[in-house]
C-alpha cells in the first residue's frame, strides 16, 4: 500500500516521465513512458538491466554508473558500431519538467554532449536539478576497499545535497595539477616565479576549504539524520572524516583561518611535494571511516552482509536528508541491491524507498524480488536488449 | 569518398577549424557562398584579404583594430584612471556590447596555465605593469573568467600590482563558476561591474 504523505511528495520528487534510447550499449532503441513510483527492472543476467540505470545515470552529473567514457556506451552488433548514440528523458526535477538528453556529439562523435532543454549546460545545473545517489554491486567492497572509493562514493553523497561540490572539487583538482606541473619543472632545475605558485595555492587554499566544509556540513547532517532515525532494517553507523581541513572546520574553526594556515602549509611543502611528484597534503587525502554502532566494530571489520546493510543504510539516510533540506528526495539508483538481502530487509528497503516518494531504480534477476513494494513500484522487464512494462491496470 | 574536388575540400576542411563549424555546417557554408558566389563569397574573401592586411593588435592595450593605437586607446572621452584587464579581445567586445564600462582597456591574451605551457611571460604583463604604474591609473579592474585558470591570473597580476599605489577589484561574483565572460548577458554583465569589489 502507498503510504498518502508519500504521495504528497511525488509530485516534486526527480524522477523520469519518459526515457528513449538509440544505440545505447544492447539497446538498439528503445521508448518507455513512466510514472513517479519506483522502477523496479527484472530479467536474466546480461539481459541490459544495468545497460538501463546507466543510461539514467547519464542524466546527472558525472559519467555515471560505470564511469564510462562516450565511446564505451556506443552499441556494438556483428556488423560494427552503431554511428551515435543517445539518451534522452523527460524528467519532472525541483524547478518543474524539463528534458535532458545526452548523446554522441556529431562533429566529435567519441565526445559527449548534454542539453537541457535543448541547450547546451553545465554540471551544476545538473547537479542541482537532477540530483542523484547510486548503489552498483561495486560498492559492496566499499569499506575493505580502496580509500579513494571511498572518499568518490562519499563526494557524490555529498554532491546530491550541494549541486556546487563537484565544481568546488574539479576546480581544487585542477590547480593541484597546476601546482604539481610548477613543482615538477622546478625540481628539475627550472626556475619558476614563486608568486604563480601562490597563486595556484591561494586558489586550491579557496577552493579545498570549500569543498571540505561542504563535506564537514554533509556529514552532520547524514549523521545527524542516521542518529535520530527509528530502529531500520539497516545498521547505524557512526561516521568520521579524517582530513587536515575538515578536522578544523568540524571543530568550529573559522574557514578563513583554516584557508590561510592551508595556504602556508601548501608553501611548507613545495618541496617535499616536488620530490614526491605528488602532493601530499589536501582534502584529496581526506578519509572516511564508519563503524557499525550496534556490533561497535570498523565497518571494514563487519561480514560482507552487514557491509552492504550499512552502505544501503547511508544512501537512504542521505535521501532522506536531502529530501529534508531541499524538499524533494534525488533519484536513486539501487542496481542488484535486493538480491542478497533477507525479507525483512527487503521489507525495510521497500518501505524506506515509499516514505521517501523517490524515483528509485532497482534491478534483480526476477520479479519475486520487489514483492514487499506492492503496487508502489512499476515493473518493467528487460530481456536482451529490450524493456517492456508490465501494465499493472491489466 | 567526396563528390567535391580537392579546392572544394580544402574549402570546407578550413571553415571547420573555425569556432562552431562542424564538418556538416561547413559543407552547408561552401555550399551557400558557391550558390552566392556575387553575394556572399567574393565580398567575404576581400573583407578577409584586407582584414588580414589591415588589422592588427594595438600596441597599447592588446585590441585589434586598424589603428594604433585603436579607437577605444584614442577616444578622448574615456576614462583614463580605469584599466580593465581582460583575457581576450572577445571578452573586450562583450563588455564593451552591455556598455558597463567607460575607462580603457587591457587584453592579456590568455590566462596562465602550467599543463598548456602559457606562462607569465606569454602574457601582455610587462606592459599591464607599466601602465599601472602611471600616475593616472587609481584603479586596475580585474574582468577575468571564474575558471581556476582565470581565477590564479587574477590573484598573481594582483600579488604583481601590490606595492603601486592602485586599487585591485575584481567583479562580483555573479559571474558563474566556470563561466566565460563572452557568453554572459549584457545585465550580468553590468550587474557584475556595478558590484565590483577589492581583489
Ligand atoms: N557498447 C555495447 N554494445 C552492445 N552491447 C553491449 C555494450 N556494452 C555492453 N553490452 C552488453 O550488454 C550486456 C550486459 O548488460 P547488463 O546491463 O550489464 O546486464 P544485466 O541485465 O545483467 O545488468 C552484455 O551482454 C554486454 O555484452
Ligand atoms: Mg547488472
Ligand atoms: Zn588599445
Amino acid at each position: 500500500m502507498i503510504d498518502e504523505t508519500a504521495n504528497a511528495n511525488l509530485k516534486s520528487a526527480p524522477g523520469v516521465t519518459r526515457l528513449k534510447l538509440t544505440g545505447f550499449r544492447n539497446y538498439a532503441a528503445l521508448d518507455l513512458t513512466l510514472d513517479p513510483r519506483p522502477v523496479a527492472l527484472f530479467g536474466s543476467n546480461g539481459a541490459g538491466k544495468t545497460n538501463l540505470v546507466e543510461a539514467v545515470s547519464f542524466l546527472g552529473p558525472g559519467r555515471g554508473v560505470r564511469a564510462a567514457g562516450a565511446d564505451a556506451v556506443r552499441r556494438r552488433t556483428a556488423e560494427g558500431h552503431d554511428p551515435i548514440w543517445a539518451v534522452y528523458a523527460e524528467a519532472m526535477t525541483v524547478e518543474g519538467p524539463v528534458s535532458l538528453a545526452t548523446g554522441s556529439d556529431p562533429a566529435e562523435p567519441s565526445r559527449r554532449k548534454t542539453r537541457l532543454d535543448g541547450a547546451a549546460t553545465t554540471q551544476t545545473a545538473l547537479a542541482r536539478l537532477f540530483p542523484m545517489l547510486w548503489l552498483t554491486p561495486r560498492e559492496d567492497r566499499l569499506w575493505a576497499g580502496p580509500r579513494s572509493d571511498r572518499m568518490r562514493f562519499f563526494d557524490r553523497l555529498v554532491l546530491a545535497g550541494a549541486p556546487d561540490h563537484g565544481s568546488e572539487a574539479s576546480g581544487y583538482e585542477k590547480a593541484q595539477r597546476e601546482r604539481q606541473r610548477l613543482l615538477d619543472k622546478q625540481y628539475e632545475g627550472a626556475r619558476v616565479d614563486p608568486d604563480w605558485l601562490n597563486a595556484l595555492e591561494a586558489e586550491m587554499a579557496a577552493r579545498g576549504v570549500a569543498l571540505a566544509a561542504a563535506r564537514v556540513d554533509a556529514l552532520a547532517r547524514l549523521q545527524s539524520e542516521i542518529d535520530a532515525r527509528p530502529d531500520t532494517a539497516f545498521p547505524k553507523a557512526d561516521l568520521e572524516l579524517e582530513g587536515l581541513l575538515e578536522a578544523r572546520l568540524a571543530a568550529g574553526e573559522a574557514a578563513g583561518v583554516v584557508e590561510d594556515d592551508f595556504i602556508l602549509t601548501l608553501q611548507d611543502a613545495r618541496r617535499r611535494d616536488g620530490a614526491a611528484g605528488r602532493s601530499l597534503t589536501g582534502p584529496h587525502r581526506t578519509e572516511l571511516s564508519a563503524r557499525h554502532r550496534e556490533k561497535d566494530q570498523l565497518a571494514a571489520d563487519c561480514s560482507t552482509g552487514e557491509q552492504k546493510a550499512l552502505v544501503l543504510g547511508l544512501a537512504l539516510a542521505q535521501a532522506s536528508a536531502i529530501a529534508r533540506v531541499r524538499g524533494a528526495a534525488p533519484v536513486l539508483i539501487l542496481d542488484e541491491a535486493c538480491a542478497h538481502l533477507d525479507v525483512a530487509r527487503r521489507e525495510g528497503l521497500a518501505q524506506g524507498l515509499l516514505d521517501l516518494g523517490a524515483q528509485a531504480w532497482l534491478t534483480g534477476v526476477e520479479a519475486g524480488l520487489f514483492e514487499a513494494f506492492g503496487e508502489g513500484v512499476q515493473r518493467v522487464r528487460v530481456e536482451d536488449g529490450v524493456a517492456t512494462r508490465l501494465d499493472d491496470q491489466g | 569518398m567526396s563528390a567535391a574536388g580537392p579546392e572544394i575540400e580544402r574549402l570546407i576542411q578550413l571553415l571547420s577549424r573555425l569556432p562552431g563549424l562542424g564538418p556538416r555546417s561547413a559543407r552547408r557554408a561552401a555550399l551557400q557562398m558557391l550558390q552566392k558566389r556575387d553575394t556572399v563569397m567574393r565580398p567575404l574573401a576581400e573583407a578577409l584579404a584586407e582584414a588580414a592586411d589591415k588589422i592588427k593588435a594595438c600596441s597599447t592595450c592588446g585590441n585589434l583594430d586598424v589603428a594604433d593605437p585603436c579607437a577605444v586607446c584614442s577616444d578622448y572621452r574615456r576614462d583614463d584612471k580605469i584599466i580593465c584587464v581582460v583575457e581576450t579581445v572577445g571578452d573586450l567586445w562583450a563588455l564593451e556590447r552591455a556598455g558597463a564600462f567607460k575607462g580603457r582597456y587591457h587584453v592579456l591574451g590568455g590566462v596562465l596555465s602550467a599543463l598548456d605551457g602559457v606562462g607569465p611571460e606569454d602574457l601582455n604583463l610587462a606592459s599591464l605593469i607599466e601602465r599601472a604604474r602611471s600616475d593616472e591609473v587609481r584603479e586596475v579592474i580585474l574582468a577575468l573568467n571564474a575558471t581556476v585558470d582565470g581565477q590564479t591570473t587574477a590573484h598573481f597580476i594582483s600579488d604583481k600590482l601590490a606595492n603601486l599605489s592602485v586599487d585591485i577589484t575584481t567583479l562580483a561574483r555573479g559571474v558563474p563558476v566556470g563561466g566565460e565572460l563572452d557568453y554572459l548577458d549584457d545585465g550580468t554583465l553590468s550587474a557584475a561591474f556595478r558590484s565590483r569589489r577589492p581583489a
